[in-house]
């Protein structure tokens, strides 16, 4: 007789050894080692939350302090390597190998340990393809995560940074495996329920605040004239003609400054409740002077931001918020409502290639992706049409009949000839595939694709790849707003020219974009301070950014 | 220090009245540029003063588009520069010819 209840037996004797340690569901942070060590066995899927903000930091400490003697080998599904812990773990053994999305700040670590041999490489996902891995075939035995606060059943209330906890639990729980909560603090009553007890196992209670990673905070006082002029011809050239409403924006400086000139220049243009109406974003502060101004109707985000919190908390009309009023994100959500209920996304990128393929990996940083894949890809099983998707499909393909003609979402790359250090955007071959050569992967870590890339925008005007026609048409186009970088020098003048005529590349003088405005003064904030007025003082950036 | 001068033919006058306009700053990435209505309609000079040395190709290069796409006949161009990126140096340069309109 098969025994079909062996993963829940299995559950109830790691709870079991946990218990051991526990009063009611409450571990001593002390014990929280001791806890993990009990709990996990030996090549155990383990995600440790690590997203792209919120950290579970205390039990990320812990998990390098057990013995790998006993635990050791672990399989860490985690969609944000962020902490030096997430990594220190693979130091000693206790980890060996890693399935993850976004590496940003321990990139080059990342880079060195994939080299060394110390970190076994499932692969590099984008965030929806992890989470949909939960599900199927990298559930999590142990999930590690983290929230604000708890109360003696184990409901947990996560605050403004949700991010990944409930798909996390979700897959975790659900399917016979051990949630471990660290929280803030244990209360007797939380301000909401963002994930119910029942699927809580053990809280840890820190004492102390998780450590959240400021990700999506621009100052406006170093956005550059260049950046300005780049924001203007993407207004001009991709907004206003699609009139994109529903749309993504990236965390670059380039995106920042389209937010900023949205109550100054794109009004001028008379574009205020034509564009960028309805948001998948973060809680940007580069964002507020727009959304005081009007232009906004509403924002769902894949988790919070340092300082916005008082903000949000007094626009619940504009974000997604609680009973408790404070924001409720959900990144799994906010990943699909980017890919399929947008009809643009734009974003800055360190590498293009001729064929427009675009990687933020190089042989010395493997960061990983971030939002820009999913948001970034045109989404086959979209059935729902509106204006830009539809101009999109028909200037890919005239010809088709239009009611069997899929449309395209706008996917945009964004950006200046020459980025930080003067390092060109655009190259012959992309490091990502020198690291794939390197590190023997199938599949080099690419972040848009090519056949998904609509659109490129530089100083030097946006070329329009939709109206390509040919590779080499393309590879022109892209030449064509490359500036003064090799590739850009490279180009064949005449086809350039002929692909200009046919508004495959727009210059700023085609697009009526004037010069003389790329000028700070049309930034609709200067300075982090200016977006603390805006926000009528609701705005408290953390201290990096206060530099008055 | 480099000095490089460039001359080209303009294919028209450049548009505006002004004789003279200033733009930019001498500063680390960052460039000032004089332009003066001196010369005859179909001639255009730069003469470029810069603390980079070894970028000659690169400044023909961004003077010729800017020739090409701006037609600055007429003008003479001094700049004054602190090592500006490509992208920078085409920015002042059309906005050189820009604040020579009437209006500006």
């Amino acid at each position: 007789m098969r025994d079909w209840s062996r993963d829940g037996t299995a559950r109830d004797e790691r709870v079991a050894a946990g218990r051991v340690l526990a009063r009611g569901k409450a571990v001593h942070r002390d014990d929280a080692a001791k806890l993990l060590e009990a709990l996990l066995k030996p090549g155990d899927r383990v995600c440790l939350e690590g997203d792209n903000q919120k950290q579970a930091d205390l039990l990320a400490e812990a998990l390098t302090r057990v013995d790998p003697a006993v635990v050791h080998d672990l399989h860490m599904v985690q969609s944000g390597v962020v902490l030096p812990e997430h990594l220190d773990v693979f130091e000693s053994g206790i980890a060996k190998r890693l399935d993850y999305s976004y590496s940003g700040p321990q990139a080059a670590r990342v880079a060195r340990m994939l080299f060394g041999g110390k970190i076994e490489l499932g692969a590099v996902h984008t965030y929806l393809e992890l989470f949909a891995r939960y599900f199927i075939d990298l559930t999590p035995h142990v999930a590690l995560i983290a929230a604000v606060s708890a109360d003696r059943d184990g409901n947990l209330y996560t605050g403004p940074n949700t991010e990944d906890t409930p798909t996390v639990v979700e897959a975790t729980t659900f399917k016979n495996g051990v949630v471990v909560a660290q929280v803030n603090e244990i209360v007797d009553r939380v301000p909401r329920v963002d994930i119910p007890g029942d699927r809580v196992h053990f809280v840890v209670e820190a004492g102390r605040p998780f450590y959240v990673e400021p990700l999506f905070t621009r100052d406006p006082g170093a956005v550059t004239e260049t950046q300005i002029l780049t924001a203007m011809l993407a207004i001009k050239g991709i907004y206003a003609p699609y009139a994109v409403k529903r749309l993504n924006h990236g965390i670059g400086f380039n995106t920042a400054a389209i937010e900023l000139l949205l109550p100054t220049y794109a009004d001028r243009l008379g574009l205020k409740g034509e564009i960028c109406t309805h948001w998948a974003l973060n809680p940007h502060p580069t964002l507020i002077p727009a959304i005081e101004s009007g232009w906004v109707e509403q924002i769902h985000s894949f988790g919070s931001e340092v300082g916005m919190d008082d903000y949000i908390r007094a626009r619940p009309d504009v974000y997604f918020t609680g009973a408790d009023g404070s924001l409720r994100s959900n990144r799994a959500f906010c990943q699909t409502a980017g890919l399929y209920a947008c009809d643009m996304f734009i974003g800055s990128t360190l590498q293009i290639d001729l064929a427009g393929h675009s990687s933020t990996v190089t042989t010395s940083r493997v960061a990983g992706f971030g939002g820009a894949p999913n948001m970034g890809s045109d989404p086959r099983g979209r059935r729902h049409p509106s204006a830009p998707w539809l101009k999109a499909g028909r200037e890919a393909d005239p010809d088709a009949p239009a009611p069997l003609r899929r449309g395209r979402k706008l996917v945009v790359q964004i950006g200046e000839t020459f980025g930080d250090g003067n390092v060109p955007l655009f190259v012959e071959k992309l490091d990502a595939l020198n690291l794939a050569e390197k590190l023997d992967l199938e599949l080099a870590p690419v972040m848009v694709y090519a056949d998904d890339t609509t659109h490129i925008v530089t100083e030097e005007g946006v070329a329009n790849l939709l109206l390509c026609r040919s590779p080499a048409e393309r590879e022109q186009a892209i030449r064509g707003v490359a500036g003064y970088t090799e590739i850009g020098r490279g180009r064949d003048r005449a086809m350039v020219e002929r692909l200009r005529a046919r508004k495959v590349i727009q210059r700023p003088e085609d697009l009526g974009v004037d010069p003389l405005d790329a000028d700070r003064s049309l930034l609709a904030a200067r300075s982090v301070k200016d977006l603390v007025h805006w926000s009528g003082g609701l705005y408290a950036p953390p201290a990096k950014f206060r530099n008055w | 220090m480099e000095n490089l001068t460039y001359r080209h033919k303009a294919k028209t006058r450049a548009p505006g009245d002004k004789p003279l306009a200033l733009v930019g700053v001498v500063a680390s990435g960052n460039l000032e540029v004089l332009v003066e209505r001196v010369l005859p309609d179909t001639d255009c000079e730069v003469a470029i003063a810069t603390t980079a040395k070894g970028f000659g190709d690169v400044w023909a290069a961004v003077v010729s588009d800017f020739v090409e796409r701006r037609s600055p006949g007429g003008l003479r161009l001094s700049i004054n520069d602190g090592g500006a990126r490509p992208d920078t140096v085409a920015l002042r340069l059309s906005q050189a010819v820009r604040s020579l309109e009437e209006g500006r």
